[in-house]
């Protein structure tokens, strides 16, 4: 079997934190990849729900949009706009969602509307959908994104998706039912947030990633905890299930 | 029972004129590319376009120089990269510049919720913490008069004209959709005037036979259009797939002007309709695409 791609480490590694039965908010991508994993092996009840009102959904090939006629195939159920945002989401029904974007600060506020001015943007980036809620309502959230100086820098230039907001976490004061993320998966580790200052500290490292390759590629002076561990390598079953069964093409795990 | 069937020509002459506020919605789901083709062989302008993800069918439309402005929540080609028509206008002005105005999903659907309502605006729980309130001064807040909490708001949106692509109509307009159905029924309800275009035209009695089924009532509607594939490159489920592979080829083809500007000649100034961009497409594309059958357990309206 050929080397492990750092997408498949982020996508089994994501997988592992879905329990059976849960409730996800399923973004497109590594996400989407990441659930249909998990439902192939420690939680076959997982229930996959997509912004464009598939619910339960069981897709029998990769999706490439949300939207995707197989989410509706063999689904639970299918709502419109209105009810997956107003019932599902703003109900309290989902238990995690899953986000990505294209920037990360340190407090897990993620950008993915636009880098440099608003007004005149140096790149302009799709903008939320539906992040910036799924951010708010879900009760846990988990990040995944590949990570360099420019996306975990310093400062993000636009919150499109709240996560702790700053060091104060007004995550509370602004009543958000949801309580902000638990975990970012990079190409080169997991963190997890202080629950003092609210910042994000290095838990897990991927196997042969070294630790200078973790502060090269952060905007910020990283927090690493104490007991650091290594990231537990894909197994050959799950490796098997992504590249034979859920990206053969290898359309998101090039 | 009125006969609204008109083609795609007449209705769009008829009810979808220079300035107006359009929506042609669909979550990626029975997106109609042939409406938004005709708009642009029309040479309507000024418009204010209206969805969720403009897709590539506003793409297409504001490349074309009909749009001045777009609102929107996710502007992206999903799973593929940017819609570089929409960048190329934002950016530099190219063919015109246009202004944006940007929510979120939640805040696009309950501003069709509001318009459909006929409710000045609706309140939701989202945007705090986020930075899009400062930049979109029409998010505004409101405070419960019960608990006090404060909850955001957004404006309603009522349209002057939306375009739903359906699978079945009867001739009133009474439109039947399954599959996604994103805020299809919302924007239409929301607008002033609903042109509807359907794969199939079927007798009222086939509606009534499944009246759960049926997402827009044909008194809200002023014309049908019946116009088999006029959702591709999206899709219509039960009918053919979407044409991911095409999406992936928009990269490709919109990623510099010129690219662009041959897809516009070629595919829709180039053609008088959707018969012919059919015949353009091919037979075996259509045979890829067509749907495989998987029906429903039928049910008993009886009682």
């Amino acid at each position: 079997m050929n080397s492990v791609t750092p997408g498949e480490i982020m996508v089994t590694r994501a997988a592992k934190e879905l329990k059976n039965g849960e409730v996800v908010f399923v973004g497109i991508g590594l996400p989407n990849l990441a659930c249909n994993l998990a439902r192939r092996l420690q939680a076959p009840d997982l229930v996959l729900i997509y912004e464009s009102g598939a619910v339960g959904a069981v897709p029998s090939r990769l999706p490439l949009s949300i939207g995707d006629p197989c989410l509706v195939t063999d689904s639970i159920s299918v709502c419109s706009m209105v009810e997956a945002f107003y019932y599902y989401l703003q109900g309290g029904m989902i238990d995690v969602g899953f986000l990505g974007g294209a920037q990360v600060d340190r407090f897990g506020n993620i950008n993915s509307t636009v880098i440099g001015k608003y007004e005149k943007p140096k790149v302009r980036l799709p903008g939320s959908g539906g992040a910036c809620e799924i951010s708010i309502h879900s009760k846990k959230i988990i990040i995944i994104l590949k990570q360099n100086k420019k996306t975990l820098p310093d400062k993000i230039d636009f919150i499109t998706s709240p996560g702790y907001i700053d060091e104060n976490n007004p995550r509370i004061e602004y009543e958000m039912p949801g309580r902000g993320p638990v975990l970012v998966i990079t190409d080169l580790g997991v963190y997890t947030f202080s629950k003092h200052t609210h910042e994000m500290v290095l838990t897990e490292i991927h196997p042969g990633v070294p630790l200078s390759s973790i502060k090269e590629n952060t905007g910020w002076e990283v927090k690493i905890n104490d007991n650091l561990s290594t990231t537990t390598a894909p197994s050959k079953k799950e490796l098997r299930i992504i590249r034979e069964d859920l990206d053969p093409d290898k359309i998101y795990l090039r | 029972m009125k006969n609204k069937v008109m083609t795609m020509k007449e209705a769009v002459r008829t009810h979808v004129h220079d300035g107006d506020t359009l929506v042609i919605e669909g979550f990626t789901h029975l997106i109609c590319f042939a409406a938004g083709h005709e708009i642009i062989r029309q040479n309507i302008q000024d418009l204010v376009v209206f969805r969720l993800t403009p897709d590539l069918i506003y793409d297409q439309m504001i490349a074309a120089g009909c749009v001045r402005k777009v609102v929107f929540s996710w502007a992206g080609n999903p799973g593929v990269g940017p819609l570089y028509g929409l960048r190329r206008a934002v950016e530099q002005g190219i063919p015109r510049p246009i202004e944006i105005e940007e929510y979120t999903h939640f805040g696009m659907v309950a501003r069709f919720v509001a318009g459909a309502a006929k409710l000045p605006f609706m309140h939701l729980n989202t945007f705090s913490g986020s930075s899009l309130p400062q930049k979109n001064k029409n998010i505004k807040k409101v405070k419960c008069p019960y608990t006090g909490k404060a909850f955001a708001t957004v404006p309603a949106l009522n349209p002057d004209v939306a375009i739903i692509h359906v699978q079945r109509v009867d001739k009133e307009g009474n439109a039947q959709i399954w599959g996604l159905m994103g805020v299809q029924r919302e924007a239409a309800f929301a607008s002033k005037k609903v042109i509807i275009v359907a794969e199939e035209l079927v007798d009222s009695s086939v509606i009534r036979s499944d009246p759960n089924r049926t997402l827009i009532p044909g008194m809200k509607v002023e014309a049908v259009v019946i116009e088999p594939f006029a959702a591709h490159p999206s899709y219509a489920q039960g009918y053919y797939d979407r044409d991911n592979q095409f999406y992936v080829d928009w990269y490709k083809i919109s990623k510099e002007l010129k690219g662009m500007e041959t897809y516009i000649t070629d595919w829709i100034h180039g053609i008088s309709g959707r018969n012919e961009y059919i015949k353009k497409m091919g037979k075996k594309k259509l045979s890829e695409l067509k749907a495989d059958r998987r029906l429903a357990a039928p049910v008993n309206y009886g009682y």
